[in-house]
């Protein structure tokens, strides 16, 4: 930063105000690292069942665009059933663009990156042209029934009227779920050997394919539950997409900040959440471009990438002194 | 509007928009062949885009109408030392090559956003003044049906891209610096045992990748966008990377993977003024190319093998 010609300390202390300045922007801070928590585990989970879903971002899309719809056209619901369908709806719509990739992956062994790259813009497209027809020829749809509304007036007064919702709760549930499928159960076990071997585990008698595409259509179905947070609780509408939301691609490297693990992202999604929040403020205080917290995460990256160097000189270390 | 009307309108548009997906997803097939996977080429493109019209834009009054090329020079010049940090990381430090690439594409945004910032105090650039313009090839347009269709009216830009498609092929699959290359991809520990240095054709490799997305996101920028802001390059990194896959990790596979996404995305952004198909929904032509691509790929294509060392840091001495 100093570099730049910028004054670091005034640069970080807007940081630090930005994300904990006041009861709001703790509230914000919180609630941008809510869809974080949920689109790492979408990666996480993938990249632990051996497949890299970049289609995270496009599963997050039509999540997001299902639960808006359920809560714009269901009226007269009482809350207890409206509301779980709405975010059921977002995680059916994710798990199916999950579940394509998945079967072509299984099927057709077509590789599931350049696939879900392509649902990406699929996705995008698609729901662009749906927002328009269901919004009558608008940008934007109206905003969703309250009873579908994730929003909670105690979460809310407590944090001084910021956006903070009750997702929160959800995408910690689904952070224990997570643990639960791969660690708990014999399915989880299955989809890791899958992605550890696919051969072994086949002579195991596991099924490959079947274990794929559920694989997919789990990760999916998170990324999907990412989409309902920002359509039922952040925004209550959906909108017509110029470009990509980030999120998805940004839960790549929450996923790999936190090392895969679903203790880990919520790490990293506090991280990334945190840092991306509150270097709003850093133009307003401290007159610093939001870019410069991406170049430090970007950095945080590059060092738990190279990781493996600094244990090789802690190697050679010990190693020296057994020789004496 | 006749037949032909039609594919003189719609093939120059088709090789114009792929030329910057070509030389990008060329420059992915030379890092993976070596080993090295790069999810780093959208990064690598952002770079080669922002140099390509900052320069551009400083350097006008000096270069004249050859602003663009020396632009183009450039570009490729930064974009291949940027990639230095993706081979550092992955070939020395042995980083996770997905995770190093993605933090090169994070901190190639960041980078080139932050300085646009702090040299125009807003998003994004002013527009340039000098940009690739087309022209007549001589000669070669007079060729009858086929001189229209791709000889007139052309950029150079994709004649530059064809040109750099041969000769990666060339070069790959007809020189020894080729043969090492791929055998660093497949078998690196039988490479080293040759006598070949893997580490170092490895960070040629990336350098060569960085080099030409550099010069990719530069043509994009400088004929298609003509300016710089954060929307600038959006996924056509992806694009490239998906496209050599398509083209199963070979030089002309992936320039024929490009041209016909270039096709696709071309079709989609003329085919208003096109009879028979301009009564289509957009939507159905905006998805087009994407579910045209998974079709293919699920149809045609079947199973692509990866170089079989890609992803794999090489530690000499390991089985």
């Amino acid at each position: 930063m100093l570099v730049s010609g910028f004054n670091p300390i005034e640069g970080y202390a807007a940081l630090w105000n930005g994300i904990f300045g006041d009861w709001y922007t703790i509230g914000e801070t919180i609630r941008q690292i809510t869809p974080y928590i949920l689109a790492g585990l979408a990666v996480a989970f993938a990249f632990r069942t051996g497949l890299f879903n970049i289609g995270v971002e496009g599963q997050l899309i039509v999540g997001w665009f299902a639960a808006a719809y359920v809560g714009i056209t269901f009226d007269d619901l009482p809350k207890i059933i409206h509301l779980p369908l709405a975010i059921l709806a977002a995680a059916a719509a994710g798990a199916l663009w999950g579940f394509i990739p998945g079967l072509l992956k299984a099927r057709f062994k077509v590789h599931e990156v350049i696939v879900t790259i392509m649902m990406n813009y699929i996705a995008l497209h698609t729901v662009n042209a749906l927002v328009k027809t269901v919004s009558g020829g608008g940008d934007s749809t109206d905003k969703i029934h309250p009873s579908a509304s994730l929003r909670s007036e105690f979460l809310e007064s407590m944090t001084d009227y910021s956006r903070l919702h009750l997702g929160i709760l959800i995408a910690l549930a689904m952070v224990f779920v997570m643990w639960l499928i791969l660690e708990k159960t014999t399915r989880g076990f299955e989809l890791k050997a899958v992605g550890f071997n696919q051969n072994a585990s086949q002579y195991a008698g596991m099924n490959v394919n079947k274990n794929i595409i559920l694989a997919m259509v789990i990760s999916g179905a998170f990324a999907g539950l990412g989409g309902a947070m920002e359509a039922l609780g952040t925004f209550e509408y959906v909108s017509v997409k110029g470009s990509f939301t980030g999120i998805g691609f940004d839960g790549i490297a929450v996923a790999l900040l936190g090392a895969n693990t679903p203790l880990g992202v919520i790490f990293g999604a506090t991280l990334f959440g945190s840092l991306k929040y509150g270097a709003l403020n850093m133009p307003n205080e401290a007159g610093i471009p939001v870019e410069i917290v991406s170049i430090v995460i970007a950095i945080i990256i590059f060092f738990v990438a190279s990781g493996y160097i600094f244990r090789l000189f802690l190697e050679r270390f010990s190693k020296k002194k057994e020789a004496k | 509007m006749s037949f032909l009307d039609v594919l003189y309108f719609i093939v120059p548009a088709a090789i114009f928009y792929a030329a910057p997906l070509i030389l990008t997803a060329i420059g992915g097939v030379f890092s993976e062949r070596s080993g090295v996977v790069n999810i780093g080429l959208e990064g690598l493109m952002v770079m080669g885009a922002f140099i390509g019209i900052i320069f551009n834009l400083f350097f006008v009054d000096v270069f004249g109408s050859t602003t663009p090329w020396v632009a183009l020079i450039a570009a490729m010049v930064v974009s291949a030392i940027f990639s230095l940090i993706h081979a550092v990381a992955s070939v020395t430090f042995r980083a996770d090559q997905v995770v190093s690439g993605v933090a090169i594409n994070l901190l190639a945004v960041a980078l080139s956003l932050f300085l646009v910032k702090m040299i125009y105090n807003k998003g994004q650039t002013e527009f340039v003044q000098e940009r690739f313009i087309r022209t007549d090839i001589p000669f070669l347009e007079k060729i009858p049906f086929i001189g229209p269709m791709f000889f007139q009216d052309v950029y150079w830009t994709s004649v530059l891209a064809i040109g750099i498609a041969i000769l990666a092929w060339v070069i790959l699959y007809y020189t020894p610096f080729g043969l090492r290359l791929r055998s660093v991809g497949e078998h690196p520990m039988a490479a080293d045992t040759m006598g070949i240095n893997v580490n170092r054709m490895r960070y040629i490799a990336v350098m060569i990748s960085g080099g030409l997305a550099g010069i990719g996101g530069a043509i994009y920028s400088q004929s298609i966008s003509l300016d710089f802001s954060h929307s600038t390059i959006n996924g056509q990194g992806f694009m490239a990377l998906a496209a050599m896959i398509f083209g199963k990790w070979h030089p002309l596979g992936a320039m024929g993977a490009a041209l016909f996404f270039g096709f696709a995305q071309a079709l989609s952004i003329v085919g208003g003024s096109i009879p028979y198909i301009e009564n289509i929904p957009s939507v159905f032509l905006l998805i087009l190319p994407y579910v045209l691509t998974i079709l293919a790929l699920a149809g045609f294509i079947g199973k692509a093998n990866a170089p079989k060392a890609s992803g794999v840091p090489y530690i000499k001495g390991n089985r």
